[in-house]
């Protein structure tokens, strides 16, 4: 064995684990849902070839088309805010007031509230008669909110609820990414009389490009796959307003047990959300700035 | 001001004019500095406020009667406090269990991550073999796949091998590679040490498995506490996992134990779920106050090198 293919060898040996578990619970699974979207099957009797069956069968669906649209409000609406929120966060975090660190980890904490723990707590935080926004409200004299109950308030509760516990995480990676802009660029702009918000527009968010354009897809990501909020706080209601398409996959593959047309379903949201991806970073990874590497 | 100003004018001191008037800006300037500074104060706490807040009412209501989370005006402070909410939490499902469970699962987690993604990020971060870079293309893409659209599939191989109702769905997948977010972490901490150490272990006799195991596993210390940490973390809270894979109440977890609290609309007891809710929280807190700075590391790490 010459020493190339030794060395090969024991590279492959050291990243095997992973090789193996991307074919096996990866490239498999994804092979075997392709297979799946063109059978007809419910895991009990035998699976038979439809072809496009299953496709047809979700399009001419009413629930795919709201669960779609549902996800898709969603995702407009709570990724810009989460992204321009958790900026001005970290932008606030980033100054030198006194209680800064307490104030960091506040803003951070909902981040490490388990998701179901955090789900039902909002599910009460937003109870009509007894929840603490409610509560609030009367106590200053407006008017109780259905927020749950109201199919037109539902999904914007829930965007609410998101915004609270993934504003931090966001927040954080910001704050490093301010952190780590020099200072000499911010005193060249003062020499050039540059005030506080001309250094924000011109210098910090070009600086933190890379990190907002990151934010923003994996922001994107995980809008769409969003299910435990809407399976455990309002069910999909009420009237399928909160019915986000990943609850949607779940009632028709493990309550229906309609296995092909889940994994039909499936694959429309990996193609549209892998549009999507291909799409920002045609169009906005050109206008993120890369510092030049020196190494 | 201006008689002063008109003074110096008239004295004609032009030296003084400038120190005056650069007085003059620097107090505007520490004025609305200062100005700026109670905004950005103000505008901290209200966020505080809203984020901290829902915590405060976890805790209240937690400690509350039956009757007592129903009750107008509400009592923030529940007078007489009811501590027993939190042993009932553990007598009307069995929540020791699902803790224990949910151990279980986490200490194997910490196995087999710990090990697999040190291993891989070895591999990655300190040889040189073709085929390396587009692996790691990979292991980055597939950090970018929605793994949600995977849980049909994974639940028909898991059926077809018998995994369901089992706790292998849980591990087994972990010990191949442990996750491409931790290969990920850890291949950018071995990357930043000096190749002088793996050069002068060589010269030694020592071959790439007892470098990975000597030499970099120790010095890799302070990257695997944040991989064990963000572990703990998605196992402790993982609930769709369980949702998919288990079917037996007793061999839930901690995520799957606290949805059945909740009954219908009217029948929850909120004061039973608040407390459960808090006792599978604290633990969470606990390491995170512990642990903060690995936090923080790690979302540093993998969010700004990505």
């Amino acid at each position: 064995m010459t020493n190339a293919t030794r060395q090969a060898l024991v590279g492959y040996i050291f990243i095997s684990p992973f090789i193996l578990g991307f074919l096996l619970w990866q490239f498999i699974p994804m092979v075997t849902s392709a297979w799946m979207a063109f059978q007809d099957w419910n895991m009990i009797s035998a699976p038979h070839f439809v072809f496009l069956d299953n496709f047809s069968t979700i399009f001419h669906d009413e629930l795919f088309w709201q669960s779609l649209k549902v996800t898709a409000v969603y995702s407009l609406i709570s990724v810009p805010i989460g992204l321009v929120l958790s900026f001005c966060a970290a932008l606030l975090l980033n100054t030198k007031v006194s209680g800064i660190g307490i104030f960091r980890t506040f803003y951070y904490l909902p981040v490490v509230v388990p998701s179901v723990a955090g789900a039902l707590l909002w599910a009460w935080m937003l109870n009509t008669e007894f929840g603490l926004v409610n509560l609030v409200l009367r106590s200053v004299g407006l008017p109780k909110v259905h927020w749950l109950i109201d199919p037109n308030l539902a999904l914007l509760s829930l965007i609410m609820v998101s915004l609270w516990s993934s504003i931090g995480g966001a927040m954080v990676i910001f704050l490093a990414g301010l952190q780590g802009v020099d200072n000499m660029y911010y005193e060249a702009a003062e020499m050039d009389g540059a005030g506080y918000w001309a250094k924000l527009w011109y210098v910090t968010i070009p600086l933190v490009s890379p990190v907002i354009f990151f934010n923003l897809i994996m922001g994107i990501i995980g809008s769409f796959q969003v299910f435990s909020a809407g399976y455990l706080i309002t069910g999909g209601g009420p009237n399928n307003a909160t019915l986000f398409y990943v609850l949607h996959i779940y009632r028709v593959g493990f309550m229906y047990l309609k296995m092909g047309q889940a994994s039909a379903l499936a694959w429309v949201l990996f193609v549209i959300v892998m549009s999507l991806v291909a799409l920002i970073f045609r169009y906005f990874s050109r206008s993120v700035y890369h510092e030049a590497k020196t190494a | 001001m201006t008689v002063r100003r008109e003074n110096t004018n008239s004295g004609g001191d032009a030296i003084a004019i400038e120190e005056l008037a650069s007085v003059r800006v620097s107090k505007k300037y520490v004025a609305r500095r200062k100005w700026g500074r109670a905004l950005v104060w103000a505008l901290l706490l209200l966020g505080a406020i809203i984020m901290i807040a829902p915590f405060g009412f976890l805790v209240t209501s937690s400690l509350k009667d039956q009757m007592g989370v129903f009750r107008y005006p509400p009592q923030w402070i529940p007078n007489p406090p009811h501590f027993q909410n939190y042993i009932q939490v553990f007598i009307i499902k069995p929540f020791h269990i699902y803790i224990r469970n949910t151990l279980f699962i986490a200490i194997m987690n910490e196995i087999a991550v710990l090990w697999a993604s040190s291993f891989c990020a070895y591999g990655f971060a300190r040889l040189r073999f073709p085929g390396r870079d587009i692996w790691f293309k990979i292991v980055l893409g597939t950090m970018m796949l929605p793994g949600i659209v995977l849980m049909v599939p994974m639940f028909v191989i898991f059926s077809r091998l018998g995994w369901i109702d089992t706790y292998l769905p849980f591990i087994v997948p972990t010990f191949f590679g442990g996750g491409a977010f931790n290969i990920f972490l850890l291949t950018q901490f071995f990357r930043t040490l000096p190749e002088e150490l793996a050069d002068a272990a060589r010269i030694d006799g020592c071959n790439e498995f007892s470098i990975y195991a000597r030499i970099f596993l120790p010095l890799a210390k302070p990257a695997l506490a944040t991989v064990a940490v963000f572990t703990f973390l998605t196992t402790w809270n993982d609930f769709m996992g369980p949702l998919l894979f288990l079917n037996t109440p007793e061999k839930y977890n901690v995520a799957m134990g606290l949805t059945l609290f909740r009954g219908g609309l009217m029948q929850t007891s909120w004061n039973l779920l608040m407390a459960a809710a808090v006792t599978m929280t604290i633990p969470v807190l606990l390491l995170f106050f512990l642990a903060q700075r690995y936090f923080v590391q790690g979302i540093v790490m993998t969010g700004l090198r990505g």
